[in-house]
């Protein structure tokens, strides 16, 4: 796969070498070997079992790589180097330690981005700075890699910036609908195409770096746009989208640079990324474009207009009397939803948990593959409050035996165990695949008002004869529950 | 529409095909019902606890000669079937492929024959599928006789006069008799091991708290698509070296392995018996069909080098109150399935029926002809007290197969379209992008196979895992910060530097710290 030296580590003449210098196939076979701890580390973090050594696999590729790069023949300046690194390595570290475990959406999207803005400025420093002698045609390769690489990393940028926002809730998870988008959209691209033609043709550097700054700044309104029309609720696919794209920047600029490695591992990324967007897309059995495109889910819910159907009374239940019914039952499953992460309950819930299972209660947790804001979201959480993995399940893993279940628990969660998804097909979310909560025999549902979810439609399981409401803040009532477990 | 319930003539055979209960749920149905005198007293049922739910008692010829359908439990006897009046229905356990003096002689009165062993297993027709219901009796008892043969405790206890040991026990076969033997022995407190070819059944034999063993061999019993296959002689060594090891451990083996149409596999030799304890129980459920231990006598319990081999082939009908309404229960489906007395039809297009149906107006409609997404399910072992296929396996099977052509023809446009463009690319493009590009497209593949199988409960932190390595941009930053030529590539690349730094170190770190909340 890899046979030619100069493209994993090309030769700068430029630069001086001094200290200790490692020869150019010492560099590549290093690559090679960093290349292949990659693979493995994702092919670790496939199974929990193997997802610590995973994670120790790209450290060590990592390291290697950078080691080799920095003694390289190629890399001088130590004193920038560190400048550059040392904050980073510090501000980095300490990030990733503070981060609560409910902010982990915002800093993953918040790494995407930087992803992004480095393969921008790569893309400008390679532009002015191309690094090899090159004949005109691979100069042009050149250009049009830089020019792709550049676009790429300011939509992946700005993009993961507005999605970051949004789920910090500094931005209004609302989709964004200006009139006539998607022709926005359209023009967008063909600008920029446009404008790519043009770069290529333009002969003087200064031109080249006008038109450059001008595509950046064009394909990063466009990423913006692309995430602000996005609404709340397709939050994870967006993630795992910017996943892809940060991959993808990667790999363009591992082009630019003839750099294999860049590319192995952009590629990589890149691939794994586009594999959890379809994972998740699946889950809402929704075509990928329909979600890039938009427009799908609101803010915090509406209340229903009353002008709606009449569905009924709902039945109100307490935290104590739920204690109650759960410790008669025999098995209990809970679904915890966006609602449970926002209110912070994990760890209640967590305590309710083993209180049950101390008591002889079977409980299992059922998470639908797009609960939460980022994939895999309620895992997370649960393995935070020491919920032990094994009982937290998966919705098909779920779902048949749910008409043998005592009780269901649904946690701030809506539009994931609505039956109008499977029933009524003028439902927004008509065929999206649901927990099928309602075939048990008691549902409770924790929600602290009848507003709809994030796709904005009314949830018919609350007023099922089987369903009772508790109303109010998960956290509260969690710990109500848990008063009344203890008495 | 009058249905008829001989008595059974088979001394052994307790059960009958009906009880008071189905009667008159018979009735209810439109049917009315005829009995032959004392065909109850087997379950302890009287005529008269029938004739207040509405039945008639008559006598045997009565029944053969005036019902419309005839309730059986058994094969009808030959002698029974020329009884039969012309034109004459049966429903009833038949086993057409071992019975076919039986099939002439009904084909002779040109009878209409349905086989309640011949029902389909599909979820629909899990309510009328009689060998399951009679399996779950048959493990039952098969470990209430071990316990009445064993001389010991099941449970293991710590007394004053000193400890007892629990009783180890090996099942062999995770059908639903083996399943139900072991949900039973656990239950009364021994140590259970189970044994299947079919890899598949240890989930289910863990769930009812038994141990499967495994052999130390990489061969499935289930093949491709569900089917069993012929295992292969070493195989089928290593199984023997593994029974020879757990005769000489445990008190009492069960075996329930059974191969439709053929005689039960020996798998318990005269040497096993002879390693055993003293004291020990081989409880043979397959004694009907020969028996899977070598010394096995049917109807018979034997003591060999003081081990005791019971070879009773009767074990429902020693049960037969209860196995004579589970059994009667499903002859009420099937005959409800039919559209009941009033409606009452033989429905070819009816898949349970038409699968049932052996044979009309005297013509043998048996096999049926197979619908082409019907697998039939042939576990290796168990089939008649036998496992029953995950419900909507085929169903499921048919769904994955549309599922699969579609995705098909998307992934062949795809292939073909990339196909194109490598093509285009390689038309123009120079030496060295088409190097790299192909490291891309490979690598490319290489990530779309490692990832696809990933758990959903890791999706999290596999995306900060590759949030981390993808800041391995850090090296287009080095390489430039690194120049000699321009002031602001050496300014760019030390920001991209910055950058991709912290990702590699939030990156990483913040993995590390979800993965440790994931330990168990």
């Amino acid at each position: 796969m890899i046979h030619h030296a100069y493209n994993l580590a090309t030769v700068s003449t430029t630069a001086v070498p001094h200290g200790p210098v490692a020869s150019d196939s010492f560099v590549t076979i290093a690559y090679l070997v960093a290349a292949v701890l990659f693979i493995m580390s994702l092919g670790g973090l496939s199974k929990q079992e193997t997802a610590e050594r995973g994670n120790f696999y790209g450290i060590i590729g990592m390291i290697l790589a950078l080691g080799v790069a920095i003694f390289s023949a190629e890399v001088n300046r130590y004193g920038i180097l560190a400048i550059a690194m040392v904050p980073a390595l510090i501000g980095g570290g300490w990030l990733a330690v503070r981060v609560k475990m409910t902010e982990m959406p915002q800093l993953v999207a918040l790494l995407h981005s930087f992803v992004g803005i480095a393969a921008v400025l790569v893309g400008f420093a390679s532009f002015l700075d191309p690094h090899q002698a090159m004949t005109p045609a691979e100069l042009t390769v050149h250009e049009i890699e830089v020019y792709i690489g550049i676009c790429i990393g300011a939509i992946t940028f700005t993009g993961s910036i507005i999605a970051c926002l949004k789920l910090h809730g500094k931005l209004s998870g609302k989709p964004l609908m200006l009139p006539a988008r998607h022709l926005l959209n359209l023009i967008g691209l063909i600008v920029t195409i446009l404008l790519g033609v043009w770069f290529l043709n333009s002969e003087a550097t200064a031109t080249g770096i006008v038109l450059l700054v001008i595509a950046a700044a064009l394909t990063g309104i466009m990423g913006a746009h692309l995430v602000a029309a996005i609404g709340g609720a397709d939050m994870p696919v967006v993630v795992s989208m910017l996943n892809s794209y940060s991959g993808w920047a990667a790999a363009a600029a591992g082009f630019m640079l003839g750099n294999d490695l860049l590319i192995i591992t952009g590629a990589l990324v890149g691939s794994s990324g586009a594999i959890l967007s379809y994972i998740m897309c699946r889950g809402m059995n929704r075509s990928f474009v329909s979600v890039i495109l938009g427009g799908f889910g609101t803010d915090g819910g509406t209340v229903v207009a009353s002008g709606d159907v009449d569905q009924g009374e709902v039945i109100q239940i307490s935290a104590d009397e739920t204690a109650d019914q759960m410790m008669s039952a025999r098995s209990v499953v809970i679904v915890p939803g966006y609602g449970m992460a926002v209110a912070q309950a994990q760890h209640a819930l967590a305590e309710v948990t083993r209180k049950l299972r101390d008591a002889g209660v079977t409980v299992r947790f059922a998470i639908h593959p797009v609960a939460g804001r980022l994939p895999g979201h309620m895992n997370v959480l649960l393995a935070e409050a020491g919920v032990p993995y094994d009982i937290v399940l998966e919705m098909d893993e779920v779902n048949d035996d749910l008409p043998e279940t005592d009780l269901v628990l649904v946690i701030g969660a809506n539009d994931i165990v609505n039956p109008d998804a499977e029933d009524n097909p003028t439902s927004p979310i008509a065929g999206m695949p649901v927990l099928q909560v309602w075939k048990s025999t008691m549902v409770v549902v924790m929600k602290r008002s009848m507003a709809t979810g994030y796709a904005g439609v009314q949830n018919p399981l609350f007023f099922k004869d089987n369903t009772r409401m508790l109303f109010g803040d998960a956290r509260d009532n969690t710990d109500a529950m848990l008063g009344g477990l203890r008495s | 529409m009058k249905v008829g319930i001989p008595r059974e003539v088979d001394p052994l055979e307790r059960r009958v095909a009906a009880v008071p209960r189905t009667v008159r749920k018979l009735r209810e149905l439109g049917f009315e019902v005829m009995l032959e005198k004392t065909a109850g007293k087997g379950a302890e049922f009287t005529d008269d606890q029938y004739t207040e739910v509405g039945a008639t008692i008559v006598d045997a010829e009565t029944i053969w000669s005036d019902s419309d359908m005839v309730l059986k439990v058994k094969p009808p006897t030959p002698a029974e079937a020329d009884q039969l009046r012309e034109g004459g229905r049966v429903l009833s356990f038949i086993h057409p492929a071992e019975n076919d003096e039986l099939l002439e002689h009904l084909a002779a009165r040109k009878a209409t024959v349905l086989a309640m062993d011949c029902v389909p297993r599909i979820t629909r027709a899990q309510k009328m599928d009689a060998l399951s219901a009679m399996a779950g009796v048959a493990g039952y008892r098969a470990v209430i006789e071990a316990a009445h043969a064993y001389p010991r405790y099941f449970a293991g206890q710590m007394t004053a006069a000193g400890r007892v040991d629990p009783a180890k026990i090996l099942i062999i076969g995770g059908g639903v008799a083996g399943l139900a033997a072991i949900g039973t022995a656990r239950s009364m407190g021994a140590i259970v091991r189970a044994f299947d070819t079919r890899l598949a059944v240890k989930e289910q034999v863990e769930s009812l708290g038994g141990e499967f063993l495994v052999l130390d061999f990489e061969e499935s019993g289930e093949g491709e698509g569900g089917y069993a296959k012929v295992m292969s002689d070493a195989f089928l060594e290593a199984e023997m070296a593994l029974f020879a090891q757990q005769a000489i451990e445990v008190d009492i083996i069960i075996t329930t392995a059974i191969i439709p149409g053929r005689e039960a596999p020996k798998l318990i030799t005269a040497g096993m018996v002879e390693s055993m304890k003293e004291g020990s129980v081989i409880i043979d459920v397959a004694a009907e069909k020969g028996g899977n231990c070598s010394l096995t006598v049917p109807d018979k319990k034997i003591v060999h080098h003081g081990v005791s081999i019971v070879g009773y082939t009767d074990l429902v009908s020693r049960m037969s109150i209860l196995s004579s309404r589970l059994y009667a229960s499903t002859l009420v489906k099937m005959l409800e399935e039919m559209g009941g007395g009033e409606n009452f039809s033989i429905d070819r297009e009816n898949e349970v029926v038409r699968g049932a149906l052996v044979m009309q107006d005297g013509e043998i409609t048996w096999p049926p002809p197979k619908r082409e997404e019907t697998k039939p399910e042939t576990p290796a072992y168990a089939e008649d007290f036998g496992s029953r296929p995950l419900p909507d396996s085929e169903e499921a099977a048919s769904i994955a197969k549309k599922e699969a052509v579609a995705a098909g023809a998307w992934k062949a446009g795809g292939i073909l379209g990339a196909i194109l463009l490598a093509l285009v690319i390689g038309l123009w493009a120079p030496i060295s992008f088409v190097e790299h590009f192909t490291v891309f497209v490979l690598a490319c593949f290489v990530g779309w196979q490692v990832v696809w199988n990933v758990s959903p409960a890791l999706h999290t932190p596999l995306m900060s895992v590759t949030n981390a390595i993808s800041g391995i941009i850090i090296l287009g930053g080095m390489l430039h910060l690194s120049t000699e030529a321009n002031t602001a590539a050496i300014v760019f690349g030390a920001f991209a530097v910055f950058f991709a730094t912290i990702n590699i170190a939030g990156g990483f770190t913040v993995t590390r710290r979800m993965l440790a909340m994931f330990r168990k």
